[in-house]
């Protein structure tokens, strides 16, 4: 007798169904193996007071965004073009901008 | 054991193309019989074969169905009790193309969900009694015109319906084929079963197997 | 019950049937479908396991770090600083850092050099091994990152020379290379002692680059940074948390640019759905009129479709989604690691651990499975409720 075809979806979706759920199986144990390099990176920003991903290096406002100066972008490499998101079409979302948000500087300071 | 008492039944009622099929049909029909509509084309028994089997409502009238006035009834009983009720063999057959012959009949049956070893057995038996047991896995658009037919037939079987609907059920066929159908037909009487067909065809109207002919002319019956 | 399951097995039965005769074209649309989810759902898991990443790593990076600005500009830190943000309330571990870019024309390549300033910065010291990894090389040695290493083609022993700003010649002997796994944080890094530093850079006696410190009462954070700002008005500080936001941002806008590229993608494939789903031949219209007079309810119709619907959307969704996983987390994101990554001449080698965002994933069901789920019924809803009886007049 030939297999129904509610059977076969249900075995096809079955299947799908076990691979995604072991996706989450395979994400813990790929964790696990990869908490020794986390656990590294970890130590040496500790140590060393890293700020920053050593993601682009080719400027020094990508390659240390957080502790560059506000509001510099095209300052070194041809190639480092705007990374900041400002330079988007949009605003920066309005949470960021709300009080509670701004920039510990001089201005704001002044301003209490 | 159905009842139809003045009987109107309009098409694009209110509108400027507005049409009368039915005008008055007042009709009893006894059960276990067979009994044919005939007239000619556009003389409304198309429209009253779809009252008797519940496919659609009278615009005017009471439709009777054993002691139930089924005129009045919401459409999800209705196809409940046409469901279980009645049978349809269509002048097209009108077979879900691409399906096999054994899916086509078990069709009818699956809103009720039986188990699915009993009801293909129940198929198969309608098709191995109609001699297309070898045909079963075929798909529907491969058979022949005869085939199709009775594929169509087994499909009405399936729910083993108290009536038989036939619309124009030789229109389609030979003289051979035609003879074979009156045999279905005679052995669905010798079930018990009423049959109820429309047709202008002789060999049907002027058979030894039909008990009645009801003629219509103009959304009327024509007396004898 | 088991008639309820009974019923709509029979009814997926017939729906996978009538799939099964336009298979080509339906088999076409759950590929593209499954393409669709695959795309987007690379983009989702990448971003968010960088985001991951990027919060698990900076979580140990200084509380505060103090700039100090000239102009606008970040400028050095001059002597008596250190000394004068020791006195404000609340403050603890002041140091100095001392770093600066340095371009090597050889590979054509920004690197950062640090000075390693001996006192470890935290709890991370207590563990063996940390201490002397902390130490900092001795004069005339430097410790590179494994970006640099590779890049430049040195390893651990070789002489490195560099020509300083002020045209002097310097050679370091590589004293080690920092582990390859740390390239996210470590990959430019070229540390060397203070002295040496000092010396290379020219950099004036006293002065550092910032200075980082720590606050007695994490709760205090950013009011201790308030009075730094108020008794330093030409200080800059820069909290922890806003570090780590910034890189939030960064991936959330990378991932914005790669959606909003896709959107274009999405769009169509939504008109290609709607078409495909909402509009309903002829022969289908037909279909469902025989299967009405043959006694089929509205609702059984209606149920027939939904289940078409469901079933191409979620078989297409946890294709797509596992091979989206299988993709970024097992073959490094191959296709779209240009756009989510971004570019450099020295980019750091790294396998990301996957962090699933359940939140995320749960979103790009919602809005895949629905919304095709819906443009298969739309069109049923009307055909359903026409009348049986259409198919004896037809």
């Amino acid at each position: 007798m030939k297999v129904r075809p509610s059977s076969l979806a249900a075995g096809v979706l079955a299947a799908l169904g076990c691979v995604a759920a072991a996706t989450f199986l395979d994400a813990a144990r790929l964790q696990r193996t990869h908490a020794v390099a986390t656990e590294h990176a970890a130590m040496l920003v500790a140590q060393f007071g890293l700020t920053d991903l050593a993601l682009f290096t080719e400027a020094r406002y990508t390659r240390h965004r957080a502790v560059a100066d506000l509001h510099s972008a095209f300052q070194d490499h041809p190639f480092g073009l705007e990374h900041f998101p400002s330079g988007s079409l949009l605003p920066p979302p309005v949470h960021l901008t709300q009080a509670r948000h701004e920039p510990v500087d001089r201005q704001t300071a002044l301003s209490r | 054991m159905i009842e139809l008492r003045d009987i109107h039944k309009a098409f694009n009622e209110g509108r400027p193309n507005e049409y009368w099929a039915l005008r008055g049909i007042d009709l009893d029909i006894a059960a276990g019989e067979s009994t044919v509509f005939s007239g000619p084309s556009g003389s409304g028994k198309t429209t009253l074969l779809t009252l008797l089997g519940c496919l659609a409502r009278p615009t005017r009238g009471r439709v009777r169905l054993g002691d139930e006035d089924i005129s009045s009834l919401p459409e999800r009983f209705l196809t409940e009790i046409r469901r279980r009720t009645f049978g349809f063999v269509f002048q097209q057959f009108n077979l879900v193309r691409g399906l096999s012959a054994l899916d086509n009949v078990m069709l009818p049956a699956y809103p009720l969900g039986l188990p699915h070893r009993e009801l293909r057995a129940r198929a198969e038996a309608q098709l191995a009694a109609l001699d297309l047991g070898h045909r079963r896995e075929a798909r529907v658009e491969w058979l022949s015109g005869g085939e199709q037919q009775r594929v169509a037939i087994a499909r009405a079987l399936i729910n083993a319906p108290q009536v038989v609907i036939a619309d124009e059920p030789t229109a389609n066929l030979d003289t051979a084929l035609s003879c074979q159908f009156m045999g279905i037909l005679e052995r669905l009487l010798d079930e018990g079963r009423t049959v109820l067909l429309t047709s202008h065809d002789p060999l049907v109207v002027e058979s030894e197997t039909v008990d009645r002919v009801v003629r219509l002319r103009d959304g009327r019956l024509v007396e004898p | 019950m088991n008639q309820w399951i009974a019923r709509q097995r029979y009814l997926v039965d017939f729906t996978l049937a009538s799939l099964a005769r336009r298979k080509t074209k339906n088999a076409g649309l759950l590929l593209v479908f499954a393409l669709l989810v695959f795309v987007l759902a690379s983009v989702m898991l990448f971003a968010s396991a960088l985001r991951h990443e990027a919060t698990m790593v900076l979580a140990h990076s200084p509380e505060v770090i103090l700039q100090r600005m000239v102009a606008g500009r970040h400028d050095l830190v001059p002597p008596g600083y250190v000394e004068r943000i020791g006195r404000i309330r609340g403050v603890q571990k002041i140091e100095g850092r001392l770093w600066g870019y340095y371009y090597d024309p050889v590979v054509k390549a920004n690197y950062t050099f640090m000075a390693v300033v001996p006192a470890p910065a935290s709890g991370f010291a207590a563990r063996p091994g940390a201490r002397e990894a902390s130490a900092p090389p001795a004069a005339g040695e430097i410790v590179v990152g494994s970006g640099l290493a590779r890049h430049r083609g040195v390893q651990s022993g070789n002489v490195l020379s560099f020509r300083s700003y002020s045209g002097k010649l310097f050679s370091f002997r590589i004293a080690g290379v920092l582990p390859a796994d740390s390239e996210l944080v470590s990959a430019d890094l070229v540390l060397t002692n203070q002295a040496d530093f000092r010396a290379f850079f020219d950099y004036p006696a006293d002065h550092w680059t910032d200075v980082t410190l720590s606050v007695a009462n994490p709760q205090e954070v950013r009011t201790v940074a308030q009075k730094l700002a108020n008794a330093l008005p030409d200080s800059r500080p820069i909290l922890r948390d806003e570090v780590s936001r910034t890189y939030q941002s960064i991936f959330d806008w990378r991932e914005g640019i790669m959606l909003a590229l896709l959107s274009a993608a999405i769009l169509a494939f939504a008109i290609l759905a709607w078409d495909k789903a909402s509009g309903l031949s002829a022969e289908e219209k037909r279909e469902i009129g025989i299967l009405k007079a043959i006694g089929w309810e509205t609702g059984d119709v209606i149920r027939m479709k939904l289940w078409e619907g469901l079933l191409v959307s979620l078989s297409a969704f946890l294709a797509g989604y596992v091979a989206a996983y299988a993709h970024v987390f097992h073959f490094s994101a191959v296709l779209f690691a240009p756009v989510l990554k971004g570019w450099a001449v020295l980019y750091p080698k790294f396998t990301l651990a996957p962090a699933i965002d359940g939140l995320q994933v749960t979103t790009l069901f919602f809005f895949t499975v629905l919304p095709y789920a819906t443009a298969v019924l739309v069109p049923i809803w009307r055909a359903a409720v026409t009348d049986p009886d259409a198919v004896m007049r037809g």
